[in-house]
């Protein structure tokens, strides 16, 4: 029985990528001890906030059985609108309502397409990424405007010892989040949606509403954490988030998120994410040319994603065994009680 | 088996894009009886299921449920009223857990804004192990994952979840599909356990020997019509096996 527990606790996804995470810090910290020093997880952690936030945001809408490829183009294009907004003259905090309701906007209509027009999400929103991205560099004119210091930037960036304002707003979107799609109804019509749509709505699940709810949230916070960047590096870059999306997606199925949907937690998203940011760093702190990260960041995503099914494919292995024990077991004891009559 | 008519469709027709699917179809079922539905492949019977469980709306045609005309918008307006169905491709998730599949769309919450709330986990996995149990189906765990239990384990989960729900009528497309005989013998028992708890059942297959030893009444289909409708006792295997392939 106890057995059993720890079994089904290794055979989760995100507790491989947890594994995997421990063993690459502890590679990087014997190449160079400097690695795990409060500095250098300060930096580290200065930017990897952003990075989780957005791989939450995609980690649901993939766990839903749908994709968001213009995350990184709505990362831009929020917080340039906030700041163009800002310089027309309309209030910091209107403006980054505006902002974000750009966010929300982008979410509902990439949602829209894809359920209205019954196309795939991996079209819709590859459309939205180019068109998103074309209407922020529309939007600079031309020329990336100025940083306007009348926006609360510091709510949400400030430096604090080691951490940033940012790891807190992080920490409380993966709190909403998590308690929402772990503890919670909705939580559990996402699993079902993303898990077999149709099972879903033959039980009442109005898996179309419940996807364009994941689609929105996807652009909230593809939004929300293009603010927190553009806040952190006070300029706003039309560039900004370029392929983002796809380091997203890569964050999430390395911390354990199906592509077929139906699987995967915040905690893993998170953790594919900080994985992500610590490789980087870890591969410049190891002084090896920095162009060696995106081939880091290859043979991770197909190690990670090999890794997990492995360690899968090897805990449902050991259960039908016990299934099959058992199920002998119970053929010996019903010969025994015929034995005995 | 009582006399009154726990269903009863009148001249139901429909079409799907040119194909005449149901033909004029009419049909009363009685309470707590079981009923099988047995027809060659594309007879329409699962045509006529999703029409009774609101998943679809016939053409033409009424349908009453306890005397009274219904006219279902949803599977879920069906489900509401007591009609449960387990359809011919699974109705379950397959990665999620026992406890989640018998709860889903109906999960027990502790405050709700709107619609949604957080879910009792600890009371539904209590109760979905109970619900299990009253279908004899000892599993161990309700964290087990659907796909790691057997077909006819699967199919009383499902039944298990229908009975949790109180539900009135049963209808089963094809659940002994793609199950070997002893799964099979499961199913079978489940759907037997459900006649002495008052639920009405529609056994849908096209293996006649699966459904004779437990019916109470026969209803064959062919081309989108009743072409016999029959009380065991009035009639035979060798009939029925007759009346099936030569339609
Ligand atoms: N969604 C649909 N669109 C078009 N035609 C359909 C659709 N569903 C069923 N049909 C057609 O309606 C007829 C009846 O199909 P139905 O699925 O009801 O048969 P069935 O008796 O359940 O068969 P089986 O034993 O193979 O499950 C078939 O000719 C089928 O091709
Ligand atoms: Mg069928």
């Amino acid at each position: 029985m106890k057995n059993n527990r720890i079994k089904s606790i290794l055979m989760r996804p995100e507790i491989s990528t947890f594994i995997m995470f421990i063993v690459i810090m502890t590679g990087f910290f014997i190449a160079n001890d400097k690695f795990l020093s409060p500095r250098n997880i300060r930096i580290v952690m200065g930017i990897t906030p952003e990075y989780i936030i957005v791989a939450i945001g995609i980690a649901i809408l993939m766990i839903s059985g749908e994709f968001d490829l213009s995350v990184g183009s709505v990362f831009a294009l929020v917080p340039m609108t906030m700041v163009q907004l800002v310089h027309q003259g309309i209030p910091p905090w209107f403006a980054i309502a505006l902002g974000l309701s750009i966010g929300i906007a982008v979410g509902f209509v990439n949602g829209f397409i894809t359920l209205r027009f019954g196309i795939p999400s991996f079209i819709a929103t590859l459309g939205m990424l180019y068109i998103a991205r074309s209407l922020t560099t529309v939007a600079t004119g031309g020329f990336p405007p100025p940083f306007p210091h009348s926006l609360p930037n510091e709510l949400f960036v400030f430096q604090f010892e080691v951490f940033r304002a940012s790891l807190f707003w992080m920490l409380g979107v993966a709190a909403i989040a998590g308690i929402m799609l772990h503890r919670s109804n909705l939580g559990n019509w996402i699993y079902a949606t993303g898990g077999d749509t149709g099972a879903a709505s033959s039980m009442g699940i109005k898996t179309n509403n419940v996807k364009m709810f994941c689609f929105i949230l996807c652009g909230f916070l593809a939004g929300f954490a293009g603010m927190i960047q553009t806040f952190r590096i006070e300029a706003p870059l039309p560039s900004q988030g370029y392929l983002l999306e796809l380091e997203s997606i890569a964050a999430a199925v390395i911390g354990g998120v199906s592509l077929f949907g139906g699987v995967g937690t915040i905690f893993g998203a998170a953790i594919g994410a900080i994985l992500i940011r610590f490789l980087e760093s870890g591969i410049i702190m190891a002084r090896i040319d920095a162009e060696w990260f995106r081939a880091g960041l290859g043979s991770l995503i197909i190690i990670s994603v090999v890794f997990n099914t492995w360690v899968v494919r090897r805990g449902e292995n050991m259960v039908h065994k016990n299934n099959a024990e058992e199920e002998l077991k119970d053929d010996d004891s019903s010969k025994e009680k015929k034995d005995e009559a | 088996m009582s006399n009154e008519n726990i269903i009863e469709c009148k001249d139901l027709n429909k079409y799907y894009s040119g194909v005449h699917a149901l033909k004029n179809l009419s049909l009363k079922i009685k309470k707590d009886s079981v009923v099988g539905l047995i027809g060659d492949n594309g007879a329409g019977k699962s045509t006529l299921i999703k029409i009774l469980s609101g998943a679809h709306a016939p053409d033409t045609g009424h349908i009453y449920f306890e005397g009274n005309e219904v006219k279902f918008k949803s599977t879920k307006q069906a489900m509401n009223l007591g009609i449960e169905t387990i359809y011919q491709y699974s109705a379950l998730i397959p990665q999620m857990s026992i406890a989640r599949n018998i709860f889903i769309g109906r999960e027990q919450t502790n405050f709700s804004l709107g619609s949604i709330g957080l879910m009792k986990s600890k009371t539904m996995d209590k109760a979905a192990m109970d619900a299990l149990n009253d279908v004899e189906l000892h599993l161990r765990s309700p964290d087990t994952p659907v796909n790691q239990l057997s077909g006819g384990e699967r199919q009383g989960v499902v039944i298990a979840r229908a009975m949790y729900f109180k539900s009135k009528v049963l209808i089963l497309d094809e659940p002994t599909n793609h199950l070997s005989v002893k799964e099979t013998n499961k199913v079978l028992r489940f759907v037997e356990g459900l006649k002495k708890q008052g639920v009405t059942s529609i056994f849908i297959t096209h293996n006649l020997s699966h459904v004779y030893p437990i019916a109470d009444h026969l209803c064959v289909m062919a081309r989108g019509e009743k072409i016999a409708d029959l009380a065991k006792e009035d009639t035979s295997i060798d009939e029925l096996t007759d009346l099936l392939v030569n339609g």
